[in-house]
């Protein structure tokens, strides 16, 4: 303001001499053909100061009061929205991350149950085969045994028979090579002495 | 008359596009304050400024519109630039950096529209926003530091023998700044105004010479549609380094031991 009060000193003697001969003339540069250069026209200060002052002033007021605040807001709002917005793909990621996870896991699961399924299968079909295989081989075996047994049985016959047939055709031969008759009971004790 | 005398003087007197008419009269106290054109457009600056933010933000896109997108970016710009000059506590000052910035910057582009006047051309105005700016930061640093704020004249690291000289150094460097701030502003505005003026006036005075005349009116041409785009530059650039300096100032102001 001490800029404004110094020419204000000097501005009572300027207008003074102005108004003798341009009457009622605002004070300014044209119209004092060679005058001052109007920027250092210092008659003309106060009211550039003054407007200054007033329009500068309300400028200054409303962008802080209502411009500046406003583009704060939106900058701010416009940050938060992209902070929110990486936080809420890095959660979906995660989220993916955790259900890919679970799948290859249930995934694992789901074959190690299948894997357990076809050996617990394998090994009943392979149960009841083998059970059956012991059946059949007990039976077979039973069978053998039986046919063994008759075998020998027969076989024993057989030999008992053996013995009397052996007379039979011992007597036969003697008698046909010897003529007459023939003593059974010497053929007998021949027959039985070779057999044994 | 005056009026018309005024007219026939525009066609060519570089000057004329500086004077300042009253458009209303005031006389507050024996002072001269009517509203003139320059008020017209410190007016007109402040409502376009005022406007173009309030509008173009006005639909708060979480996507901004391209308008939306320029208020945006002539923010974070200026944010940006006044964190890294001043640090965080710096950002108390934002709204007076981003009101200095957009004012400038406004009131400079709307002078390059031909028959404008430029608000920023009188050496009043430019003087008294860096005055605006160093007094924050002398009473800001006085606040906050008390006699310490004088620290900032006597800088770190140098010899006893030497202080008063530096800090006499230092004191007059400080003095000058809000004349080397008001200074730069107002005169490129007015160099650049005053050029463009006298190369646009060589073309009409040239082409009165007939053909000869006008292809003798190519050059001047060239160089004021060259300089036009020039002194849109210039018309950023002087905000920028405006706002840039308001920003070291105020940095001082917080940290003046440094």
């Amino acid at each position: 303001m001490f800029v404004a009060e110094a020419y204000a000193q000097t501005t009572t003697a300027a207008p003074a001499a102005a108004e003798t001969h341009a009457g009622t003339e605002v004070p300014h540069g044209a119209e004092h053909g060679g005058g001052v250069f109007p920027p250092f026209d210092a008659r003309t200060y106060p009211s550039q100061l003054l407007w200054l002052a007033i329009t500068f002033g309300l400028f200054y007021l409303f962008l802080q009061k209502v411009v500046m605040p406003r583009i704060g807001g939106i900058l701010e709002v416009r940050r938060d929205r992209i902070a929110h917005d990486l936080d809420s793909a890095a959660r979906m990621k995660a989220e993916a991350d955790a259900s890919i996870a679970a799948y290859e896991q249930e995934l694992a699961d789901a074959r190690a149950k299948s894997n357990k399924i076809a050996q617990d299968a394998r090994d009943t079909v392979k149960a009841a085969a083998d059970a059956e295989r012991k059946q059949v081989e007990a039976r077979l075996n039973e069978r053998l045994a039986k046919a063994e047994a008759s075998i020998a049985a027969t076989r024993s016959a057989a030999m008992k028979d053996v013995g009397a047939i052996a007379q039979e055709t011992a007597t036969a031969i003697v008698q046909a090579l010897v003529g007459g008759s023939v003593d059974k009971t010497a053929v007998a004790n021949a027959v039985k002495s070779v057999r044994e | 008359m005056n009026g018309r005398e005024g007219v026939k003087v525009a066609g060519t007197d570089p000057i004329h596009q500086f004077q300042i008419r009253s458009l209303v009269d005031l006389h507050v106290g024996g002072l001269d304050v009517s509203f003139t054109n320059s008020s017209l457009f410190m007016v007109a600056t402040v409502a376009i400024a005022g406007a173009f933010l309030y509008y173009s933000t006005a639909t708060r896109g979480l996507i901004p519109s391209r308008m939306q997108s320029v208020s945006e970016m002539s923010y974070e710009f200026v944010a940006n630039l006044l964190r890294d000059a001043a640090g965080k506590e710096g950002m108390r000052f934002f709204p007076l950096v981003f009101s200095l910035f957009m004012f400038i910057l406004v009131a400079n582009l709307l002078g390059m529209v031909p028959y404008f006047f430029t608000v920023t051309s009188h050496i009043i105005v430019t003087f008294a926003l860096a005055l605006l700016v160093i007094g924050t930061v002398v009473i800001y640093g006085m606040m906050k530091h008390g006699l310490g704020f004088l620290k900032l004249f006597v800088p770190h690291g140098i010899p006893a023998a030497l202080v008063p000289l530096v800090v006499l150094i230092e004191v007059i460097s400080f003095l000058s700044r809000p004349i080397s701030l008001s200074v730069r502003l107002f005169a490129n505005m007015l160099a650049g105004h005053i050029t463009l003026k006298v190369f646009a006036g060589f073309v009409t005075s040239l082409s009165a010479f007939g053909a000869i005349g006008v292809a003798g009116a190519i050059l001047p041409l060239a160089m004021t549609v060259a300089l036009t785009g020039l002194e849109f530059l210039v018309a950023f650039l002087q905000a920028y380094v405006f706002a840039v300096l308001t920003c070291m100032y105020l940095n001082d102001a917080l940290h003046p031991g440094h």
